[in-house]
C-alpha cells in the first residue's frame, strides 16, 4: 500500500498537540510514574514528526531517527523505573515534592 | 477516504493522551497510553512507514508499557494513593502549566500553518530503512547499542536492593524495613 497523501502541516500539528499535552502533563503531575509517561508521550510525538518528515521527502532517514528515539526511550524508561522503585523504597511515596533530594 | 482515517486516528491519539495524563489511577492511565500509542502506529502506517508502525507496537506498546505494568504491580499503590492523586488535581495546580503549554502550541501552529504545502505519501519500506541504517548511520547504531547497554547496567544498579556498608545508613535502612514490616 502506498502512503496516504496528507498535508505535512497537519501531521506536524498533530505531533505538536501531542508534544504540548506531554509537556503540560510533565509540568503539573507530581507522581513519578506519570512524569515518566509524559516523557514517553513527548518522545513519541518527536518520533511522529520525524517519520512524517521522512515520508514527505521520500527519505528513510526519518525512520532511522525514529529507531534511535526508540532506543533512547527504552534506556530512559528502564533507568527511570529503577529510580521509581528506589524512591518508593526510601521515601514510601512517589511524590516528587517529597523526594527532592537524591541520597547516594 | 484514508485522509479521514488519519484525522480519526489523530483524534483518538490526542484524547487518549489527555485521558492518560489526567487519570488518578496509574493502571487506567497506562491503558489509555497504550491506546494512544496504537493510534500513533496507525498514523505511521497511513503515512507510508509500515516498519515504524510495527516498531511502535512491538517496542513501545509491547516492551516499554510492559515495564510500566510490572513497576505499577510491584509498587502496589492502593486506594489511598489514588485518593491523594485525585485531591492533587484541582484547577489551581494544572491551570498554569496548561496556559503556558497552550501559548507554545498557538505559536507552533502559527509557524506550521505558514509552511509550504509539502505532502506526505512516499512509501518507505523496511529494506530502505535497513540499507540506510547499516550504511551511513552505522555509527549511530553502534552508539545506540552502547546507550542500551548503559541503560541495562544502570537499571540493574539503580533497581537492586542496596545493602549499604556505611554504618549510619545501615541503621536507617534497618529501621525503615522494620517500620515496613510493622505496617
Amino acid at each position: 500500500m502506498e502512503g496516504v497523501v496528507i498535508p505535512l502541516n497537519h501531521v506536524l500539528i498533530v505531533a505538536a498537540l501531542l508534544f504540548v499535552t506531554g509537556l503540560a502533563g510533565l509540568m503539573f503531575r507530581r507522581n513519578v510514574i506519570f512524569i515518566l509517561m509524559a516523557l514517553e508521550v513527548m518522545l513519541n510525538s518527536a518520533g511522529l514528526a520525524f517519520v512524517a518528515a521522512g515520508t514527505a521527502w521520500a527519505e528513510a532517514d526519518g525512520q532511522v531517527i525514529f529507531m534511535l528515539i526508540l532506543a533512547v526511550a527504552a534506556a530512559e524508561v528502564s533507568v527511570g523505573l529503577g529510580l521509581v522503585l528506589q524512591i518508593q523504597r526510601r521515601f514510601k511515596t512517589l511524590d516528587m515534592d517529597q523526594a527532592r533530594r537524591l541520597h547516594g | 477516504m484514508e485522509l479521514v482515517l488519519f484525522y480519526i486516528s489523530s483524534a483518538v491519539a490526542l484524547f487518549a493522551t489527555v485521558f492518560a495524563l489526567t487519570r488518578s489511577n496509574a493502571a487506567h492511565a497506562l491503558i489509555y497510553l497504550i491506546v494512544s500509542l496504537l493510534a500513533v502506529a496507525v498514523i505511521f502506517f497511513l503515512l507510508g512507514a509500515p516498519f515504524a508502525a510495527a516498531l511502535e507496537i512491538v517496542i513501545y506498546a509491547g516492551a516499554i508499557m510492559v515495564l510500566f505494568v510490572f513497576v505499577i504491580m510491584m509498587l502496589n499503590l492502593g486506594e489511598e494513593g489514588e485518593e491523594r492523586e485525585r485531591q492533587r488535581m484541582h484547577p489551581a495546580v494544572w491551570i498554569g502549566p496548561a496556559l503556558l503549554s497552550a501559548i507554545l502550541l498557538v505559536e507552533m501552529i502559527i509557524v506550521l500553518s505558514k509552511m509550504s504545502d509539502q505532502q506526505t505519501g512516499a512509501l518507505i519500506t523496511a529494506k530502505q530503512v535497513g540499507i540506510s541504517l547499516f550504511g551511513p548511520y552505522v555509527l549511530a547504531v553502534e552508539i545506540a547499542s552502547m546507550l542500551l547497554l548503559a541503560g541495562l547496567v544502570g537499571a540493574y544498579h539503580v533497581g537492586r536492593r542496596f545493602r549499604l556498608s556505611e554504618p549510619d545508613d545501615q541503621s536507617a535502612v534497618v529501621s525503615g524495613d522494620d517500620k515496613q514490616g510493622g505496617d
